[in-house]
């Protein structure tokens, strides 16, 4: 019973079945967020979390990889992820009625009533600090700093992994070079961060949590933070072992587990496709890739603007239009080369190793 | 009992530090904040509506907590750490063996980790109640960069151990840097920066190089994060805090309905 309960979570744990899974799992939040938004919800998900988390040790190798120290802030970051977002989908659940009602928001009834910093605030905050210092000194005192052996640049450890918090962008390694998921995509990230403010024109939804009057940003933002930063983070702490392979959070990490590599360029399916062979100049040989990438990243975004999002460049204006869509076309490619690599191995859209430029 | 205290508040030192009497009215509810230049961080009155806790989640004040508690438990470790190849690993075995219930680098890295989650999810509660729009577009900036020094501090911290975790992890997170784009020897574009056949970007002097000090993470690195770790990020971070927290009152207090 126990072992094959165990297998089927290895299995269904698998990167594909992983990913479809925290996809499926947001929008369903987000669609039934009434339903999902009750206490009894969060509650059942904290009994058989902790049902599970008491179980599942028994397991050696789960064992392994959960009490190892530097993990611990990932169950801790599981746990409070979940829990704020529901806290957030339910008061945005019940301000949503409310507006519905034309009654006024939670944060709208209590208004522009002021009330004292000392003691109102103030005690809050002491209290938060008190809590957290107590739990910190606990957490100190039973778990140790891991020190691992003395530094040696000739033997490299197998995994190597890079600090949890940057596991996302290790684990899009799998599907881009080191130049997009290393530094063309973080940096798109932080650019995209700070556009936001001046990309998002909607003027609701300012100082109180609400679904419905700003239903695209707030599903935008859930997804790309717990979809492809946090899930990423979970999935490169967990269930990435030796080689990068994967692993079921009870498989054993064997050194010798290997995943056949057999992805192909995408040159290559269209040359074969022609009967042909490659021709020896790189950028007749990724002509397909090449014409695909400008088509998505230049003709795309004029040809939405102008059919069925006009209304956007309307609202927001060409400049703002652009910014936004070029951004969101990057974030695209990366679930896009996932379900490629996934259906059809592909390896390279465009793959140019003479020039190190590879996407 | 109660005289002794009485006699205290009297005393010159006391009303010296303190210069209003117990915050139970108004007026000295007021001067509590005012006169304090902890307390002065905040406005004397604030919306009863933004200072619930399953508002804020209270994730910033615990962000700045984190950070206090990093700076006072990291100055104490500096007393005991010296930067170099040969004795870092050596100085950190010795805190863990020769410190009964020493727990300042337990309280130092835990707390690092859990700075980076609190900082997040100040980010996403910040974002899910709307509140980088205007007037405070700019303040979201001011954060965004304060997210990328929390990592970056993090990241740099990580390598000081100097033992096989933390030098593999940042051999794996600075490798990225040798495919910048121009910038890095295996990055695209590189190769045309080259003059008469000679490359100007290589592994000697890209974007990784400069990150490490070398060509691989050796005692170049480790200085340059030590300085970086103690010194400079903190410095920065500090001083947007500084300007981040002025600007939450500046642009009216946090966030609620117009
Ligand atoms: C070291 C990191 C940071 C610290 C110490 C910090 C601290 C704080 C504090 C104490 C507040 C008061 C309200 C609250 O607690 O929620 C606040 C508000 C705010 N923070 Fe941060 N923060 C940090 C990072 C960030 C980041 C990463 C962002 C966004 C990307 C951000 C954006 C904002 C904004 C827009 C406000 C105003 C919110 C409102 O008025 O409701 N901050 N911050």
């Amino acid at each position: 019973m126990g072992e094959l309960l165990k297998n089927a979570i290895d299995w269904a744990f698998q990167p594909t079945l992983y990913f479809a899974g925290t996809v499926g799992a947001l929008f369903a939040v987000l669609f039934w967020r009434k339903l999902f938004s009750k206490t009894v919800v969060i509650t059942v998900f904290f009994a058989v979390g902790t049902v599970f988390m008491l179980w599942a040790p028994s397991d050696p190798d789960f064992k392994k990889i959960i009490t190892k120290p530097d993990n611990i802030p990932i169950v801790i970051l599981i746990a409070s992820v979940v829990f704020f977002t529901w806290l957030a989908l339910r008061q945005a659940v019940d301000n949503d009625r409310a507006i519905a009602k034309g009654e006024p928001t939670l944060e709208a009834g209590l208004g522009k009533k002021k009330v004292f910093t000392w003691p109102d605030l103030v005690y809050v905050e002491f209290i938060c600090l008190i809590l957290f210092t107590a739990f910190l000194i606990v957490w100190s005192l039973k778990v140790q700093a891991p020190i691992e052996e003395p530094a040696a640049t000739a033997r490299t450890p197998n995994p190597s992994k890079a600090p949890w918090y940057f596991l996302g962008l290790q684990e899009m390694l799998v599907y881009f070079d080191p130049w997009i998921a290393g530094v063309v995509l973080p940096g798109f990230i932080i650019v995209g961060l700070m556009a936001i403010p001046y990309l998002d024109t909607n003027p609701k939804g300012n100082g109180y949590y609400t679904f419905n009057e700003r239903p695209f940003a707030f599903s935008f933002f859930t997804a790309g933070f717990l979809l492809f930063w946090v899930s990423f983070v979970i999935l490169g702490t967990f269930l990435r072992g030796p080689n990068w392979s994967f692993f079921g959070p009870f498989e054993y990490w064997d050194l010798h587990k290997l995943e056949p590599l057999v992805n192909v360029d995408l040159s290559t399916y269209f040359w074969n496709m022609l009967g042909q062979p490659k021709p020896l100049d790189p950028l007749v040989r990724e002509a397909p890739g090449i014409v695909a990438l400008l088509g998505f990243f230049l003709v795309l975004p004029p040809l939405l603007g102008k059919t069925v999002l006009k209304g956007m460049v309307k609202s927001m204006g060409v400049v703002r239009f652009n910014v936004f869509m070029h951004l969101m076309l990057w974030f695209a490619l990366l679930p896009i080369k996932m379900i490629l690599r996934w259906t059809i191995n592909l390896k390279y859209i465009v793959g140019i190793p003479e020039w190190f430029f590879n996407v | 009992m109660q005289k002794l205290f009485q006699a205290i508040r009297q005393s010159q030192i006391w009303r010296s530090i303190f210069r209003h009497g117990y915050p139970d009215t108004p007026r000295n509810r007021t001067l509590a904040v005012l006169s304090n230049t902890f307390l002065h961080l905040h406005p004397v009155k604030v919306r009863r509506s933004g200072i619930r806790l399953s508002y804020t989640w209270c994730m910033g004040g615990l962000t700045f907590f984190l950070f206090l508690i990093e700076t006072i438990t990291g100055l104490l470790l500096m007393f005991y750490y010296h930067p170099t190849a040969d004795k870092a690993y050596e100085d950190i075995w010795a805190l863990r063996e020769h410190v009964p219930l020493g727990i300042m680098r337990e309280m130092h890295r835990w707390a690092a980790h859990l700075m980076v989650i609190t900082v997040w999810l100040h980010m996403y509660r910040v974002f899910l109640t709307g509140s980088y729009k205007p007037p405070r577009e700019f303040n979201w900036n001011v954060g965004v960069i304060l997210l990328v020094l929390t990592l970056l501090l993090s990241f740099t911290g990580y390598l000081l151990p100097w033992d096989q975790l933390a030098v593999w992890a940042i051999t794996v997170g600075s490798n990225m840097a040798r495919a910048t784009p121009f910038l890095g020897h295996e990055g695209p574009g590189a190769s045309l920066l080259s003059f008469g056949g000679l490359n100007l970007v290589h592994a000697g002097d890209d974007a990784r190089f400069g990150l490490l000090a070398g060509r691989f993470v050796g005692e170049g690195a480790l200085l340059r994060f030590y300085v970086l770790h103690c010194v400079g990020l903190p410095l920065a971070a500090a001083f947007l805090m500084a300007i981040h927290f002025w600007r939450v009152r500046k642009d009216g207090g946090i966030s609620g309905p117009l």
